[in-house]
């Protein structure tokens, strides 16, 4: 996994995530999800582009699943961007990198 | 990617067809580059209808069976190790006609293409489709769920429905019964069209029940799928039915608009091939789902990834 990538658990996702100054995208993934694994690279390409303006988390949802009901994540990937502590975007499914940055973009100016 | 120079061969998609064609013509010394496509949880995107497919029992060589996306994973590994190039992205616009062949993978206003090439491999295969309703949209995600792989998980004990009646149907509905307390598979018809061992499986299943003759009009529910409104196609009565997650696996659509135009198609889009994967244009071959709605498995996607290889290797001789 890239440097710029964090791992968070049910355990430290608000001290991690909602608590962070810096924006958030958590990516709500497991290993058995085919399209989890194709979106990982360009996760790993937007964190190391937006470094120190963005976090990029992953959480499995297999090990943390207090975390995914909380946000109500029924499909996964879910993308879900946190700004200031609260959801401010969210991406159900697999995108392109372009796709992901037009969306996310828009609330990180 | 080097630009300037004019590519050997080109294949467009990264399922098993194109992946196939990738290690033969790796391994012929041509250098193909694989534009794999963008990742999307639809069965449009890097390694095809596979990754969103649990496990695999019919592909020879493994006989404890393999999952889906571990299977692509290891062809896509198996081409680059003979070098195969390739990029995570999606042609934006072909010129068939043209010598060398121009494929854009940016804006497709642009003048000049993104890579040239002088055979074409296409392995864009087949997506699956929708229902096509506002609502199936709307509660993308909150309970409609386009990968059963992927989200099974999150309806433990829940209620689902499958809407199909095909293979991809049951074994979505078999799948899902590890985890849902039950699974409705609503059919069109009386009877199904999956295999006999398919449906041996699913008429087993405890937890499965069926309605047939029977379509859905529309999702129901407001932040979450609560229920669908199921119409009977002999009486025309519409009906509600209480769920929490919905599946849809009503069949599959090619994925040819991108050359609409400039290749044959038959009535349902599919690419026509002649003489094995040859289309009507010289140096343009046309392999997996994206020409063949007959066989549609992982085996005879690769079958005929390996014939479009080695087409267009023996193409490539004759121009030279």
């Amino acid at each position: 996994m890239a440097d710029n990538i964090i791992t968070v658990s049910d355990a430290d996702f608000d001290e991690q995530v909602t608590a962070s100054d810096t924006p958030v995208v958590v990516d709500f993934w497991a290993e058995w999800c085919g399209p989890c694994k194709m979106v990982a690279p360009v996760l790993e390409e937007i964190a190391d582009d937006k470094a120190g303006h963005l976090k990029v988390a992953k959480l499995n949802v297999d090990d943390n699943p207090r975390t995914a009901q909380r946000f109500q994540v029924m499909s996964i990937p879910t993308l879900l961007l946190f700004k200031d502590g609260e959801p401010a975007s969210r991406i159900v499914g697999a995108r392109s990198k372009n796709q992901i940055l037009s969306e996310f973009d828009r609330h990180l100016s | 990617m080097e630009t300037g120079t004019t590519r050997n061969v080109v294949i467009l998609g990264s399922g098993p067809a194109g992946l196939t064609a990738a290690i033969y013509t790796a391994r012929a010394d041509l250098e193909p580059l694989v534009l794999e496509g963008e990742p999307s949880s639809t069965s449009d995107q890097p390694g095809g209808q596979l990754m969103l497919t649990t496990e695999v029992e019919n592909f020879p060589g493994f006989p404890g069976g393999i999952m889906g996306p571990q299977l692509m994973m290891s062809m896509r590994e198996q081409a680059e190790r003979f070098g195969a190039e390739i990029l995570t992205k999606k042609a934006t616009k072909v010129d068939l006609n043209a010598r060398p062949i121009g494929i854009w993978t940016g804006d497709p206003e642009s003048p000049e293409p993104d890579v040239t090439t002088r055979s074409l491999i296409i392995s864009t295969g087949a997506r699956s489709l929708m229902l096509g309703l506002p609502n199936e949209a709307r509660l993308l995600g909150y309970g409609v769920s386009t990968c059963a792989t992927c989200d099974g998980f999150f309806f433990r004990d829940k209620r689902i429905a499958v809407i199909g009646g095909g293979d991809s149907a049951l074994e979505e509905a078999l799948f899902l019964t590890k985890f849902g307390q039950s699974v409705t598979i609503i059919h069109r018809r009386k009877e199904l069209r999956a295999s006999k061992i398919m449906q041996d499986r699913a008429f087993k299943n405890e937890k499965i029940s069926f309605m047939w003759d029977s379509v859905v009009t529309d999702v129901l529910g407001e932040d979450t799928v609560t229920g669908l409104r199921v119409r009977d196609v002999t009486s025309g009565e519409e009906r509600e039915l209480a769920i929490d997650g919905l599946f849809v696996a009503i069949g599959h659509t090619p994925s040819t608009e991108l050359f609409r135009g400039q290749l044959d198609t038959d009535g349902a889009g599919y690419l026509r091939t002649t003489e094995g994967s040859k289309t009507e244009i010289p140096g343009v071959f046309a392999c997996g789902d994206v020409q063949d709605h007959v066989y549609r498995q992982a085996i005879t996607a690769a079958g005929s990834g390996c014939m479009a290889a080695i087409d267009a290797e023996r193409y490539l001789a004759t121009i030279e």
